[in-house]
């Protein structure tokens, strides 16, 4: 490992390690626009420029230099301090002054680095040039003229998201960011652009004149928009979320989120249950809380409840519920809305084992029934940059557009029961081979089969190193899933078992993806936040808090827990979902345990221990053996990614978005 | 630089130009081009392929050529590669005309060197013909452009027509040699000084006179 001096301190960097990345170990700041940690190095911007011994007597950029044994690196000369002001001006030359009305102003690389870096003034008084306005979409709102070409946000699209969009037409002085004949970016993570941005040339549309960073309320939350359960900032003024933007966690989201994740959040203000509703006369009035549990009183069912999760809620309301239910005599928990009735015994069986940082190492994935694109954006990432190490991917399932390549099998399950020799040698002969199956390959006999591929193929095995490699994985689709299955909401037949025991009240916890019409004889207590298909169908409506609006405890499809943070008051009258719990079981007569939160969650870590602590909650690494034969159509369940839940299909940005990137229809842009 | 802009995408153009394939010679041409490169590195064959494909186009319309939005994306899936690549590629180099062109692209070089040995003359000389920055002019035989440096200095002034340069130009010369190519002949390409071949030195060599005739050791001389 090379040792440099850094300012007159000597260190040692890893090997391979920049002369950039050896100042920052060495604790020195060093300014730049165009280096990023996750994209690769372009060398543009010109910022980073140090002064290194030996070397040519002039400063070089840093972020492309690799340091070597025995450099003498200085960050604080005269000559360094001189190149940043002369960098600085250069990239001002072109840049308009008008941070007071761009949404990057408090937050925004290039007026930071300017008070910091730059000379104070101008000497360039020329015209600026000026560059048109881009259309990227309906996320992404474009002013080129601010623009300092630092291609993050092309390097991004190429490397990241694998979908070649954005490229760089023109040259020198002409030079224009730009998507190609300016189509909107569609690819799930497109708004990441809008954060690697270092100036306000990619804003975020929906959030445009919104707010000042400064002005935001900053919570630190999870998103439950997919089963990734990536770390999110949800930033609030007043009673309003305005935006949520990625936190860093290399172990979960790195630092991205899917489009959804970020501007699903217009839909928490819309279409919101802020009363409680009765059904009078075939038809929903809105009534007071006292009405509401006067009426719930009346129900009385006796052991004869159930309750169904639904796919966004935290572990405490599911916990609460079960509770409930237990008071009454009743163990009716299912979360799987749709039906399905996979076993769940063996939560190892249905958990993603090889965990997402992991699954980069794998040489050779098959994956089963799962569009992961749509279902996990951000394991897709993970999986392209798994295929650029050399892993080769198989895909069973109808064909779907990859952005790492891969070969399709087949549609039908089936192929699981024989797979092709070629693939059956290319897993056997890895050394890390994985499975990943999806939401669609857990039915019919997929789960089993591909449990008994798992065995044959020894995908628990010692690696080298002496770690343990575990490489069966599940990839669910709901945020609430591994956490529901913890807490046992999953019955050997799934819902129909439900449905068989004809509860006389059923709970639907956030439930809208639930056919109702099968409990047609129950009474369904509707509890959420908004007015989706389960309040449509409920005779009862309570509302409650949606994920920014409470705390809550996660659990993702690596079986991660994480901890959510409340950031607003939910809307009305509406309450957080456990007191309403809490408040039924006074309805019904009986005691739940819990008086407080502190209490309810105390609880759960009493009964679920790995519920109480951050991180893996580790289920061992015993699978079932599996066995069986597998067969049937595959068909992914997400029709349309961005309006697979309540609070996307109520959010305005992404009906837009549905209609604009998924179904071609004109751009509804209004005259700027 | 003049202001280059790729030619809008509008519905005649997709007309025009949607059907784009090779010719048959073209496409064993491309073929060619496509084998000098290592296997997966196909794409690198953009270059070589967009200047054929530029080739094809200014012959079927008798027109030093260009590269409509649909034939630049022809090249993108010939070499399955993301089309903004092929753009980017389009755009940076000029000698990708990206809009239409007339039959002789004018290249008339005004930089320091050809400036001083009268490039203006010959920037004048081309205005009288009609030809602006930008345009085509009426006839559709000429558009012009003033480029920066060829590397033609030895004989400057020069201008660039199409793939040959003409050099040791005044405004007679120039008028010459566009009214050969304006009447479908072949002028001589290259120094346009009588009795010049290439760039030697005019009047006979200055330096190094004892090698012209036969080699010759200096070493001894210094």
């Amino acid at each position: 490992m090379p040792k440099v001096k850094v300012d007159g301190v000597e260190i040692e960097v890893p090997q391979g390690a920049t002369v950039l990345q050896a100042c920052e170990l060495a604790g020195k700041e060093i300014p730049r626009f165009c280096y990023h940690e996750r994209l690769s190095i372009a060398g543009n911007c010109r910022m980073c420029l140090v002064e290194v011994k030996p070397g040519p007597p002039k400063p070089q950029a840093s972020c492309a230099l690799p340091a070597n044994e025995g450099q003498e690196i200085r960050t604080d000369s005269e000559m360094v301090k001189k190149a940043r002001e002369g960098v600085m001006e250069f990239l001002l030359i072109n840049h308009p002054l008008d941070c007071p009305i761009c949404d990057q102003g408090g937050e925004c690389d290039l007026q930071d680095q300017s008070v910091a870096y730059g000379r104070g003034g101008s000497r360039y008084d020329e015209s600026k040039r000026a560059v048109t306005t881009k259309n990227m979409g309906p996320l992404i709102k474009t002013t080129m003229t601010r623009c300092i070409h630092c291609t993050r946000c092309v390097r991004f699209s190429e490397e990241i998201a694998g979908v070649d969009e954005i490229g760089a037409i023109y040259r020198g002085e002409n030079m224009q960011i730009t998507t190609y004949l300016e189509k909107a970016a569609t690819h799930e993570m497109s708004a990441n652009v809008i954060d690697l941005c270092p100036v306000g040339a990619l804003t975020s549309r929906p959030y445009a004149f919104e707010a000042r960073p400064w002005e935001l309320k900053k919570t630190i939350g999870i998103d439950v928009s997919d089963a990734v359960g990536s770390n999110i900032r949800i930033d609030s003024r007043g009673r309003e979320v305005l935006r949520v933007l990625p936190r860093v966690n290399d172990d979960v989201n790195e630092e991205w989120i899917s489009d959804k994740a970020r501007y699903q959040v217009d839909g928490l203000t819309k279409r919101r249950l802020d009363k409680p509703f009765l059904r009078k006369g075939g038809k929903l009035v809105a009534v007071s809380w006292q009405e509401a549990f006067s009426a719930i009183a009346l129900l009385n069912p006796g052991n004869s409840i159930a309750a169904v999760a639904g796919d966004m809620l935290d572990c405490e309301t599911m916990f609460a519920a079960k509770k409930l239910l237990g008071a009454l005599g009743s163990s009716l928990l299912e979360g799987r809305q749709t039906g399905m009735d996979y076993d769940c015994s063996s939560l190892a069986a249905v958990n993603f084992n090889t965990g997402f940082n992991d699954i980069e190492t794998a040489d050779a994935i098959l994956i089963v029934g799962s569009q992961v694109r749509t279902e996990a954006p951000l394991v897709n990432v993970r999986l392209r940059k798994a295929v650029k190490r050399g892993a080769k991917v198989f895909l069973i399932g109808p064909e779907w557009e990859t952005t790492f390549g891969g070969e399709f099998l087949g549609e039908d399950l089936s192929v699981l029961n024989q797979l092709p020799q070629h693939v059956w040698d290319a897993l056997l002969n890895a050394k890390r081979p994985a499975m990943i199956v999806g939401g669609a390959g857990l039915g019919r006999g997929g789960l089993e089969a591909s449990l008994s591929i798992a065995s044959q193929l020894k995908l628990v095995r010692e690696l080298e190193d002496g770690s343990t490699w575990n490489g069966f994985n599940v990839l669910h689709l709901s945020a609430a899933r591994m956490g529901g299955l913890m807490l046992g909401y999953a019955q050997r037949g799934g819902i129909a078992d439900l449905v068989a025991a004809a509860p006389k009240v059923l709970l639907a916890l956030g439930a809208d993806e639930v056919d109702f019409t099968k409990f047609a004889n129950s009474m369904v207590v509707y509890i959420g936040h908004h007015g989706d298909k389960g309040a449509h169908a409920a005779d009862v409506v309570l509302p409650a808090a949606a994920y920014t609006e409470k705390n809550g405890t996660y659990v993702n499809t690596e079986g991660r827990v994480q901890f959510s943070d409340k950031a607003v008051f939910a809307p009305g009258d509406a309450r957080e979902d456990w007191t309403i719990l809490r408040a039924m079981a006074d309805a019904f007569g009986v005691s739940v345990g819990f008086d407080t939160f502190e209490e309810l969650r105390a609880a759960m870590a009493a009964v679920v221990p790995a519920l109480g602590n951050e991180g893996l909650a580790g289920y061992g690494q015993d699978l079932p053996a599996g066995g069986g034969s597998a067969s049937g159509v595959i068909a992914y369940p997400i029709k349309d990614f961005y309006l697979t839940n309540p609070i996307a299909r109520a959010s305005a940005v992404m009906q837009q978005c549905s209609a604009e990137l998924l179904h071609g229809e004109e751009i509804a842009e209004a005259a700027e | 630089m003049a202001d280059r802009y790729i030619e809008p995408d509008t519905p005649e153009l997709r007309a025009r130009w949607g059907n784009f394939a090779w010719t048959p010679e073209n496409a064993e041409k491309a073929k060619d081009v496509l084998s000098r490169y290592p296997e997966g590195r196909q794409r690198s064959a953009v270059m070589p392929l967009l200047d054929l494909a530029q080739r094809q186009v200014g012959a079927e319309e008798n027109t030093q050529g260009w590269l409509p939005i649909p034939v630049m994306e022809y090249i993108a899936s010939y070499l399955d590669m993301p089309i903004i690549r092929v753009v980017e590629v389009a755009t940076f180099y000029t000698m990708y005309n990206i809009a239409p062109i007339g039959r002789f692209h004018v290249q008339v070089c005004g930089t320091t060197p050809c400036m001083l040995r009268g490039s203006d003359d010959l920037i004048s000389a081309c205005k009288k013909r009609g030809m602006k920055a930008g345009h085509i002019s009426e006839d559709g035989l000429w558009s012009f452009t003033e480029v920066e440096c060829m590397g033609n200095c030895a004989s400057a002034p020069m201008v660039q027509i199409n793939d040959d340069n003409y050099e040791d130009l005044t405004a007679e010369r120039l008028d010459k040699v566009l009214d050969a190519l304006a009447a479908g002949e072949t002028p001589k390409a290259g120094t346009q000084e009588p009795g010049r071949h290439t760039v030697e030195p005019v009047g006979g060599p200055t330096t190094l006179r004892d090698m012209v005739t036969e080699n010759h050791d200096y070493r001894g001389e210094w």
